[in-house]
């Protein structure tokens, strides 16, 4: 079975990055759920970001 | 009158956290206005406009900072509204401190805590967007990516990678999907079942799946794929992903498919597929041709609501019937008795970008051109900001959207454009969509409520309020109550956006004639 097919078959463990509301949700399910306080990486810096994300790669 | 701003360098907060802030300050006394936004273009820009923000400070802020623009009577009020938004900040700092939900810093930190999480939602500022659903991929969770302002470029990236590995890559621009149950971004509470849809629109796809529900068939899986996964210049990569995943799952007995006509390529790839499917397929390509789908042995629908009616009809093993048209005579000769002579145009304010243009091609077919912000040529509307003629505006379009929360979300844009509408003279009919679901509003009813009372009580004219909910009475803000609150304030609630859109025309038309 392909991952797509192992996911319709399998319970949600979800991870979410960005509106709150999304978590909320999750938890209203009964989902399995962490939210992530993101910030902007390299204090939103572009250009050190495009170098992380160099280094990264 | 005083004027105060202020910035915080690289603070961080989403736009829904920010609208609370702003809307508490704006009802502290003696505050006339009051905005808490990061630091974009467009919000400096809005700021400058409503004069709580000058020129000189705007130059020194950058996207990354939090800006506070505050006009009051006084010292004392603007002292009093800083004191509030303190109370916010520590408010948050501590709700965030005494939650004993699952929260992390990071992505990575959030998988080690989960253990083996499979999936990912993520709606961050689109240029940062990109970067962490790859990583969320590489950490073999499969993604609904809900920002926008992605670049074509880093979707194709996204969707190749997502190919590669078999993960799903809902997305960029993708609100909605159903996964195995879960509801996630904006979605609704719909019965289990044996259809599963894939859709490259959003409000397309939760007007389907409520409708199928409420018609007695039940959802599988509802997949996304974001509007532009059927251009030439993605190709249909989770389209055809997402189809075959749904031939595969032994849950699904019937595929629905809900777009926008997607470019030829992609179209004959979509078709070079599903022939070779042994279940039955409705394709509902919103203004598209039929004969785009001829001999390709799948029913095509012209509406939202032909496409629910005919994959529940194949899913309980009957042949699709035509739904017969509603008798609205008297209601349309009703509302007609009460315009005066300069009565003659609808005016639409979506905040379904699916669910507006799915009016718009119906409102065309009857009565002629409509201007739209999502219309092409002839009848793009350039300023969005001023209707003419018939006009229908998807509020939930970037332009509203840059910095700011979506109308889903946040009401307020078209509540003030509702009571703007209203004061036109031409305009007889207002149409209108009032979606629920997780995500949305808490109460989306009761804010269009206020703005026709609001605009009832300022307007010259009677102007008819067609609203469609689209929603369920399961959805937390239950759609029977939602619809009371809208029938209590004189609108016509109406069963499904296509029959609103109908009401309208028959409404207009006759009129003319």
């Amino acid at each position: 079975m392909n991952e797509i097919n192992q996911l319709f078959d399998s319970k949600l463990i979800c991870v979410n990055l960005g509106l709150e509301r999304f978590f909320e949700a999750m938890c209203d399910q009964n989902l399995r759920a962490a939210h992530v306080d993101w910030k902007p990486p390299a204090g939103g810096d572009v250009r050190l970001m495009e170098i992380l994300r160099k280094l990264n790669s | 009158m005083v004027m105060y701003n202020t910035y915080k360098q690289n603070a961080y907060y989403d736009s829904v956290t920010l609208m609370l802030f702003s809307s508490k300050l704006a009802s502290v006394e003696g505050i006339k206005d009051a905005a808490v936004m990061m630091g974009t273009d467009h919000n400096k820009s809005l700021m400058m406009k409503s004069g709580i923000l000058t020129e000189e400070l705007a130059r020194s802020i950058t996207p990354n900072d939090l800006v506070i623009g505050i006009r009051g009577e006084g010292d004392d009020h603007i002292q009093q509204a800083l004191k509030v938004l303190e109370e916010q900040f520590e408010n948050k700092r501590q709700s965030v401190a005494g939650d004993e939900r699952i929260r992390a810093k990071t992505l990575e930190s959030a998988v080690k805590q989960l253990g083996n999480p499979n999936f990912a939602v993520i709606s961050l500022p689109g240029k940062f967007a990109g970067d962490e659903a790859m990583k969320a991929m590489k950490n073999g969770m499969h993604v609904l990516l809900f920002s926008d302002n992605v670049s074509i470029e880093e979707e194709n990236r996204l969707k190749d990678y997502a190919v590669e590995h078999q993960l799903l890559m809902m997305g960029p621009d993708c609100g909605t999907a159903i996964v195995n149950g879960a509801a996630l971004g904006f979605a609704n509470v719909v019965p289990q079942g044996n259809i599963g849809v894939v859709a490259a629109a959003g409000t397309g796809l939760q007007e389907v799946s409520v409708l199928i529900g409420r018609m007695g068939g039940g959802i599988s899986q509802a997949l996304g794929t974001g509007g532009r996964d059927v251009k030439e210049e993605v190709g249909g990569k989770m389209m055809l992903l997402a189809l075959n995943a749904l031939n595969n799952d032994p849950q699904t007995q019937v595929i629905g498919i809900v777009s926008k006509p997607p470019s030829p390529s992609v179209m004959q790839r979509i078709l070079n597929l599903i022939q070779n499917f042994q279940k039955p397929v409705v394709a509902c390509f919103l203004g598209g041709d039929e004969k785009l789908v001829a001999g390709a042995g799948v029913v095509a629908a012209e509406t939202l609501r032909e496409a629910a009616s005919y994959l529940v009809d194949l899913s309980q093993g009957r042949q699709p019937q035509k739904l017969p048209d509603e008798d609205v005579d008297g209601i349309v000769a009703g509302e007609r008795a009460k315009y005066a002579a300069s009565q003659r145009y609808v005016r639409g304010l979506y905040s379904g970008g699916s669910l507006c243009y799915e009016s718009m091609l119906l409102l065309e077919k009857e009565i002629g051109g409509i201007y739209s912000n999502i219309a092409h040529g002839e009848y793009e509307l350039k300023d969005v900001e001023s209707s003419k003629g018939n006009t229908l505006i998807d509020m939930g379009d970037d332009y509203f959207t840059d910095g700011m929360p979506h109308p889903m979300i946040d009401p307020r844009l078209r509540a003030e454009r509702i009571k703007r509408e209203a004061q036109d003279e031409s305009v007889a009919v207002m149409l209108l969509d009032c979606v629920l679901g997780y995500g949305a509003h808490e109460n989306p009813a009761g804010a269009i409520a206020d703005a026709i009372h609001a605009a009832r009580g300022s307007g010259k004219n009677y102007i008819t309020y067609i609203v469609s909910v689209c929603g369920t009475d399961a959805d937390r803000q239950n759609r029977g109550s939602q619809e009371k609150i809208l029938r209590d304030a004189g609108a016509i609630v109406m069963p499904s956006n296509q029959q609103a859109a109908l009401l309208a025309a028959k409404i207009l038309k006759q009129k003319a004639e």
